[in-house]
């Protein structure tokens, strides 16, 4: 269904997305460049961030690949077994996305 | 191997973006075919592409200027969707501090879920110059922007042609899975994690709108972190050695 409105709405909806998703990405960027040490409770937080974002956005496409929580027949859980063993062992980003897909591939096409 | 004479974090990051490719392509493809469907202008398809350059949001926004939704709904949409990028921006802000405000800029003008994983994952594994910080993450988030534009473009001009059930865009979860297999090094780190996770995962089932699965988990699982960090204070971690 195309829209129906006015390509000046569009540019306006574009150029208001952009400034405020720039002002988001730079937050902190530059907030901290105006600070002359960052405090060390800040510090120890943000040691989490990684964890803790990369298994939030990594987990639901594993556990619950079709929007539900699914166990058996999940193929994306198997993939994603096989590929933390290889990430475990060989510590290799390429590696690990090629052992998950092949495993996806050989479960959803038998090659 | 042209790659041998260049620079080695250059090099590196080539390396490390090159496999997160196979799940970006078929995501920025959709991004224009869904766009020019939507009824948005080609240069306008681009225009979101460029000026946003954020695909989760670039998505939720042409469907919502497809159906019509009020304006004010549609830039909100979007803006809640990329909140999440304020966790990046903090995470990574240590490692830009000493840049010139002009390499500010630009670093997050380009800020993506993928560029901050792999860097922030990269700077983990070994202490790097300014230099070469600001080397390795330019490689990553500029390979990704310049795909994300030629991807646009084509999926505009073609449209988005690749068969769903090869799973191409399952290579971006295992991207962030394989950086949390080291990332996740520590008892608190693994509270993160597993909170992190857990949260996300309920989000996703309960449908959360906006993304908001995501962000609740990054920030229960970094509260997680720090209340295991404080309260297991095993001798010989360094991450919980100053004393109050």
């Amino acid at each position: 269904m195309p829209t129906e409105y006015t390509s000046l709405a569009v540019w306006i909806v574009i150029l208001a997305l952009g400034v405020a998703t720039f002002t988001i990405r730079i937050s902190f960027i530059s907030l901290f460049g105006l600070l002359e040490n960052v405090p060390d409770r800040v510090t120890r937080g943000l040691q989490f961030v990684p964890p803790a974002v990369f298994a939030a956005l990594a987990a639901p496409a594993f556990i619950a690949p079709s929007g539900h929580i699914e166990f058996i027949g999940n193929e994306q859980l198997i993939a994603g077994i096989t590929a933390t063993a290889i990430a475990w062992y060989v510590d290799d980003v390429f590696a690990t996305i090629i052992a998950g897909m092949l495993t996806l591939w050989i479960l959803r096409f038998g090659i | 191997m042209p790659t041998r004479r260049l620079p080695a974090e250059i090099a590196r990051g080539l390396r490390d973006v090159a496999p997160l490719l196979i799940g970006i392509i078929p995501f920025g493809l959709v991004a224009g075919a869904a766009a020019v469907e939507a009824g948005l202008r080609p240069l306008q398809a681009i225009g979101l592409s460029v000026v946003v350059f954020a695909g989760a949001s670039q998505l939720a926004v042409i469907d919502l200027l497809g159906q019509n939704a009020a304006l004010s709904i549609v830039v909100i949409t979007g803006v809640v969707i990329n909140l999440r990028i304020l966790m990046y921006s903090a995470s990574i802000a240590p490692s830009f501090q000493s840049f010139r405000p002009r390499w500010k800029a630009i670093t997050a003008y380009i800020l993506t879920d993928q560029a901050y994983a792999l860097s922030i994952s990269r700077y983990a594994e070994k202490e790097l110059s300014k230099t070469e910080r600001r080397r390795y993450y330019l490689t990553v988030a500029l390979t990704l922007w310049i795909v994300w534009q030629i991807c646009t473009i084509v999926g505009i001009i073609i449209g988005a042609r690749v068969p769903d059930e090869w799973g191409l865009g399952f290579a971006v979860p295992l991207v962030f899975l394989s950086l949390l297999v080291p990332a996740a090094a520590s008892r608190p780190a693994i509270a993160a994690a597993l909170v992190g996770g857990v949260v996300s995962t309920v989000g996703t089932i309960y449908n959360f709108p906006l993304n908001l699965g995501l962000i609740t988990g990054g920030a229960t699982g970094v509260v997680a972190g720090v209340v295991v960090d404080t309260y297991t204070n095993t001798p010989g971690q360094s991450s919980s050695e100053t004393n109050h």
